[in-house]
This record gives structure tokens, sequence and C-alpha cells, in this order.
């Protein structure tokens, strides 16, 4: 028996949840070129996905190597208020980036230097980033919302090139990437060995720690870079509200995508649908006016559903009903 | 005598192999039966029909004359069946009182018992005329005690059989003697035990009959007095092995004029091992011999920089040489297989092929990385060379037999082309049929000159492979034979500090 693709189910989720708003309304899969541009809900998930779609491909890599990192979220936060305020000092837009994505990699190297170097557990390390990051966010913008007049800025999250919206294609680029920089090189195998067996990697003579600070020194950097298109979307750097329960929906991508939490393989591709899938869930709900408050219930039970369908025990207990139905 | 246990025609399947195919089994009250098989050959999935965890697919199980059909472990340990597994299956971090009485504590409404827990325990305990304090952290006993005190949680049921799966496999000589000394007082209490073990010794030390599997299927049941060593052995084969097959070509000499290609002055570590003095030359296998905890392992890892060594020096090729870390020593053509397959060595998750080019990919760093064509032909090579069983290259590693995996895991080694291999225990828990392979293979590494480092508990198989054999007691080294005096008798002497 062929084994069955790893993306599998996140497909399906993701085709059936497309199904069901097409059902409901039958403009929902509808696109239009207007003025030259794309228009249409698809490519308003893309948009819209695309910064938890970045976030979760450095969280895939962290993932991979048995770790998490609760910290983006923060992170997201402290780099829109770097773009802010340089910005706002009147500093060159490619200044602007530089220090945003520099703040992403300074934040992984804290990461990477406390998990891989000094032994802490992951989710603790990366706790203190998450709180004491929101606060220095808070810092650099001086606890005000900052607004953003920078055209060049506005175009990276809200811009068509061609037609098409830019963020998704700048995210679609970094996946592609990303998937090439891993997989032609030793450095995927290296990852995803680190997070199979540690003490196996280290004792055959890979440099584990530092594979694993990578990790996270990459994924720190996709949260900067994400910090940069959420201040650009909104036009402010809201240091309160930016990234918020961002590395949630992260790891839920991740988590979806079928990448296990325990660490070792993983699916680079999964990852990006299950970014969608979680999009795609939200704007259903915005669409289908189900009031915010209530909006993390319906997103609880498909990734409870995702996930039980990945388990192997269901699998085995489904294939069963179907083996019974057709012996019937 | 009673037959205590009677298994007819038992069969199981699993999707696409099948497991067992009609065996019987027999086991009386009051004997120890030993049931032997190569790796593969159905011991594992027998006793895992037997103690509830596989149902059996066809045939019929009788305990006591009573038709069971135990469905979980724990019905099979209310029936009266307790087993003790190869691995220690307990909680390091609770007392040992705890671990006997786990999930069956006395106590009431969710309080516990603790006077009665400890009593339990005791008792338990006292019955293996085992002194333990029932108090202390199960992680700080030797692993012989928390063996004596899996079997004791095994006993603590009213158990009537024991199955007791490779119980020896890290026990070192005296440790071995004790755990015999407690089956055969159960033995004595009327007990029947099943003993699952690759040690031959072990079986005609301890057993009155034994039962052997090959390819799922009976060979045969036999009165352990009535079948020679090598009639045994041939029977688990299913060939006939002349003796010869157990004697090596003559051990070539070491070829005293080279130089040495790693040579260690004074290398130690507090609480580890004390100083040590080491040279290895191309084209040599040298022992190292000595009973478990008498340093041998902790030798192996200061040499391959898994640990720091606090004192002392190392010279590769006659150059002074940093080993800081593993990496160090693999780049400096230094190979290490641990005794640990499971926690050391492999990649469970991840395929043979990249299991096995793991090691030589570490070497050339991330960039560098081997093409595809490079790999597949790496594993076409090596797994025709070493014979790997396994349905082909992207098979994940843990979907391997023991034997498969250590194999894999010495390609992964032979790969980097390393000058000087250290084989700990590299036998451990693998078939005989494997074994052998494995002793040949490092024939063939000592003519083409790689230095090898080799470790094992088994005396014979150090004596048969090695030219040359360091012994180590109690954490030092205390001396070395080689050439006309390198026998069993005698090593056996200097390991347990009784020669001269």
């Amino acid at each position: 028996m062929k084994a069955k693709s790893p993306v599998f189910w996140p497909v399906l989720g993701l085709a059936a949840l497309v199904l069901l708003n097409a059902v409901h309304d039958v403009g929902f899969l509808k696109i239009s070129f207007l003025e030259g541009h794309l228009y249409g809900v698809p490519v308003d998930i893309l948009t819209q996905g695309s910064r938890t779609m970045l976030v979760a491909l450095g969280m895939t890599l962290v993932i991979a190597t048995g770790g998490v990192d609760l910290s983006v979220g923060s992170v997201v936060a402290i780099a829109g208020a770097v773009c802010a305020v340089l910005l706002q000092g009147g500093h060159s837009l490619a200044l602007t980036l530089a220090a945003a994505l520099g703040a992403g990699l300074l934040a992984g190297s804290v990461n990477g230097l406390l998990v891989a170097r000094l032994g802490v557990q992951p989710i603790v390390a990366t706790l203190i980033l998450m709180v004491a990051g929101r606060g220095l966010a808070q810092l650099i913008v001086d606890g005000q919302v900052i607004i953003i007049k920078s055209t060049g800025f506005e175009f990276l999250a809200n811009g068509f090139l061609l037609g098409v919206p830019v963020a998704p294609l700048l995210v679609g680029a970094l996946y592609v990437a990303t998937h090439f920089a891993l997989r032609r090189t030793a450095l995927g195998l290296f990852i995803e060995a680190v997070g199979d067996n540690e003490t196996a990697s280290r004792f055959a003579g890979l440099a584990a720690a530092r594979i694993k600070a990578f990790a996270y020194v990459f994924c720190g950097a996709c949260a900067g870079l994400a910090g940069v298109l959420a201040a650009a979307n909104i036009r402010a750097a809201d240091a309160y509200r930016a990234g918020e329960n961002m590395e949630l929906d992260a790891i839920f991508a991740v988590v979806v995508g079928g990448t296990a939490l325990a660490g070792g393989r993983f699916v680079i591709l999964g990852t990006a649908i299950g970014a969608l899938l979680i999009q795609t869930l939200t704007t259903t709900m915005y669409n289908l006016g189900v009031p915010p408050a209530i909006a993390p219930v319906p997103k609880a039970l498909l990734i409870i559903g995702v996930s039980l369908l990945q388990s192997d025990k269901v699998g085995r207990w489904l294939g069963g009903l179907v083996v019974k139905k057709a012996g019937a | 005598m009673a037959e205590l246990l009677e298994l007819r025609g038992i069969g199981k399947s699993f999707p696409g192999v099948t497991a067992l195919a009609g065996v019987d089994f027999t086991v009386r009250a009051g004997e120890i039966h030993a049931l032997l098989g190569e790796n593969g050959a159905g011991k594992s999935t027998l006793i895992k029909v037997l103690t509830g965890v596989h149902p059996a697919d066809t045939g019929e199980i009788r305990l006591g004359g009573q038709l069971i059909r135990p469905a979980a472990p724990k019905e099979a340990e209310q029936l009266g069946i307790s087993t003790v597994y190869q691995e220690v299956n307990l909680v390091p971090s609770l007392s040992v009182a705890e671990n006997i009485t786990l999930g069956r504590q006395p106590g009431r409404f969710g309080f516990l018992n603790w006077r009665a827990i400890r009593r339990r325990a005791r008792a338990a305990l006292a019955r293996l005329e085992v002194e333990c304090d029932v108090d202390a952290e199960l992680g700080s006993l030797s692993v012989a005690r928390q063996q004596m005190v899996a079997i004791a949680r095994a006993l603590d049921t009213s158990a009537r059989l024991l199955v007791l799966d490779e119980p020896t496999a890290s026990l070192d000589e005296k440790e071995v003697a004790e755990l015999f000394a407690v089956m055969r007082r159960l033995k004595a209490d009327g007990l029947g035990i099943v003993f699952v073990t690759h040690f031959l010794d072990q079986v005609y030390a301890v057993t009155d009959r034994l039962t052997v599997l090959r390819n799922g299927r009976l060979v045969g049941e036999y009165a352990t007095a009535d079948l020679s060593r090598l009639q045994l052995v041939g029977r688990m084969l299913g060939r006939e092995v002349s003796a010869a097959d157990f004697t090596p070509g003559a051990v070539a000499a070491p070829v005293a004029a080279a130089q040495p290609v790693l040579a260690a002055r004074g290398l130690g570590r507090r609480g580890a091992i004390a100083p040590v003095d080491l040279t290895l030359h191309p084209g040599e296998v040298v022992g190292l011999g000595g009973l478990l905890g008498s340093g041998r392992t902790e030798t192996a890892r200061l040499l391959f920089g898994i640990d720091a060594a606090d004192s002392g020096s190392i010279t590769f090729r006659g150059a002074p040489a940093s080993c800081g870390s593993p990496r160090e020593a693999v780049r400096l053509g230094l190979a290490f297989c641990s005794e640990d397959r499971k926690a050391e060595g492999i990649l469970p998750n991840l395929s043979v092929r990249e299991n096995l080019v793991f090691a030589l990919q570490g070497k050339r760093g991330a960039w560098r990385a081997l093409s595809r064509t490079e790999q597949a032909q790496l594993c076409e090579h090596y797994i025709k060379a070493l014979r790997i069983k396994t349905a082909d290259a992207e098979t994940p590693i843990r979907n391997l037999s023991g034997g498969n995996q250590q194999k894999v895991l010495l390609a992964r080694w032979l790969a980097t082309q390393p000058a000087v291999i250290i084989l700990d225990e590299p036998t451990r828990g693998i078939d005989i049929g494997a074994k052998q392979e494995i002793e040949q293979l490092i024939a063939k590494l000592r003519d083409d000159g790689l230095a090898v480092l080799f470790i094992s508990s088994e005396i014979d198989e150090v004596v048969r492979n090695c030219s040359r054999v360091l012994v180590l007691r109690e954490r030092r080294l205390t001396g070395e034979v080689a050439g006309a005096e390198l026998n069993s008798e005698r090593l056996m002497h200097m390991m347990a500090g009784t020669h001269e």
C-alpha cells in the first residue's frame, strides 16, 4: 500500500471549506479582473493569510527540531514598531526593512541562544520574549499607535504586481526559496535528524546545537518580515494588537499541515495549506456573520477535526468502517 | 510434570507478513523453558500473543487446562501470566515501592495506603531474596537491580507463569548469576518460567527445556541436555553449522613497526575512568574487556569527544589532536557505534537511506549535499555488501530488525571511510546469523587497514575477534593481554581481578 501524501487531509479540509462557501455564496469563488488588478474572495484570503503563512514557515523549522517558538507574535509587534519609528524619522525604506529584519534575526538569536546553547526548555525560553517582547514594542513606539505614511511601504502589503497582490507573491517566493534551500542542501535532513533523535545526530558528528539555533534565527527573521507586512497592511504600528495570537495560528498551521509537534519530518507545503485553511475559516466566519467573539470555537473544531484525521488510530478505525461496509 | 501452559496451533498475521503459523508451545510448572530463534523467528510475537498484546488469529491457549483468551496485558496478568520486558518498563523517578505496586496500589477513595505499599513491596522483594531499600528512587539503582524490581513487580500479582524477555541483555556476569539464582528459586516454588535470550551459555546454564522457532514456525521442542550447542545453532539457523564457523582465521598480529593511528596518554575523567594509555595501530582489532560498569563505554566516549576528558591528550597519526566533540572526532577520521542503538544510534523515523548517508553528509557539511544518485549508490553498495534486509532504501529504519538496524549504522560509519572505528557492543541483541556477519565484517575492516576498538561483554567474542585486549576493572585499566596469552580463562581472571 502506498503511503498517503502528508498533505492529503489538509488539502481535503481546505477543499471542503471552499466547497461549503461556494454552496453558501456562489460569488465566493469568483475572481474578477478590475482596473488591472485581480479581485475576489480567494485573492483576499491569499493576501490576508500571507502573514500567518510567513510566520508558520519559520515555525515549521522550529517545530521540526522538536521545539516551539511562542515569541513570534511579539516579534511581529517589535518589527512593526521599528518600521513605524524609522519611517516617521524620515529614514529610507531600505534601511527600515533591513532594521525590521535585523530585529527579527536578533530576537531569533536570543531564542536560539537560550534553547540550543543554554538548554532552556523551548516553551520557557520563547515565553520570555513573548511577554517581554510586547513590552519592548510598546517602549519603541512609546505606547502610541503610530500611523505610517509611506506608499512604498504600504505597497508591500496592499500593492499589486502585474495585477497580482504583492504580499502573497513575496511569501510564495520565500516558501519556494526555503524549500529549495532545505532540500537541495542537507540542511533539511539535518533539521529532521535533530528533531527525530538529537543525541544520535550529535553522536554522528552533527553540530546539533547549531542546527537548532539556525531554526530559531530563521523563525525570528520570518516573524520580522511578517511584522513589516502586518504594519504595512494597516498602515500603522499597533504594539498592543499586532501579531496577537499569531503564534497559535502558526502552530496550528504547522500541525494541521502534517508536521508532528514532536519534531522530525516537516512538510513545508502542508504548512502553507494549513495557514490558508485557517485564513479561509476566518474569512468564512466573517462572511457568515459569526460574531468575532465566538469565532475561535469553529476554528477549534476544525483543528480538532483535521488533527483527528491525521491520527493513525482514527485512521485505522475509519479504515475499519469502510472495510466493514464494503464487506456487508 | 503437569503442563502449565499449552499453546496449540497459534497463527498470527500482520498486513503483508505471517508472523506465526501453527506454533505449539508448552511450559510445565516448575521448569525454566527457553524460547529461541533468530530475529524475525516469531519469539516476540508469540510472547505478545501469550500476554494479550496481540490476540492470536488462530489456535488456542490453555493455562492450567483452562482455555483462556487474554485480550490485554492486564487480563493476562490477572490470569497469572506476568511479563518482564527487555527494556525495563518502569518509572525511574518513582520509588521502588511505588514501581512495584503501580497501577494496583492498595488504598481507599483515591488515597494511598503508604504502609501497605511498602509492606507489599518488601514482601515481593523478600520472595526473590533481594535486599533493596523500597524507598530508594528506582533510577538511582543499577540496571540489574531495576530488573529485579521489575521481576518483583511481575510477581506481586499472583503469577503462575513468568515471561522474561531478554532480561540479561544489560547485566554483567555477577548480576546474571544473581538473576539465575532468583529464577531457580521461583522454579522451585512451582512457577513456570519462559526465558527469551540470545546467550547460548545462559540457555545451557539455567533452562530445563527449550523451544526453537524459525520464520514464524515451530522447529521443535527439546530437553536442553539432549541438544548440543552446535545442533541448537543448526536448528536456529536452519542449516548445519560447522565448528569452523565460530573460529575466525588466525588473528593477524599487530604490525609493531607501524605508527599508531590513534594514541591516548593519560586520558581520564573523574568519576568515569582513571587515566588510561591506549594505542591503536592500523590493521588491528583491540578489545576493551571488562565487566559492565568497568569503564569500557566511558573510555570510548572520551576518545570520541562525547564527554570531555579532564586529563591526558590524544595524538592522531603522530600529531596532537583535539577531540572535543563527536564532530571533531568524525573529522579526524574516527567512528563510534554506540551500544545503545535506539537512543544514540538510529534516527527512527527517517529512512534507511537518510540514516546511512547521515554521518558522511554531516562530515561534508550542509552545503555540499550528496546528490540523489550518490546517495542511491552508497545505499545500493552497502545494502548489498552488508546484506541489509530491507524492503527498500526509503523504508523508515525503525521497521528493520535490530540486526539490520545495526548493519545500517555500521554502513553509516563505513561510508565516512574512517581510520579508526570504535564498536561498543556491536552484536548486542541481534541474532546469530547477523552476529557472524558482523564478526566477518570486523575481520575484513582489519584486513583493509582500519584500527578497530572492540567492546563486548561476551568473552568468547572478544577472544575470537581481537589480537590484543585491554582489561578494565572498576574504572581503571588493569592489564593487557595479547597473542598466545589471550584466552577466555585468562581474560575472565583479569576481569574478575583474580589473575596472578
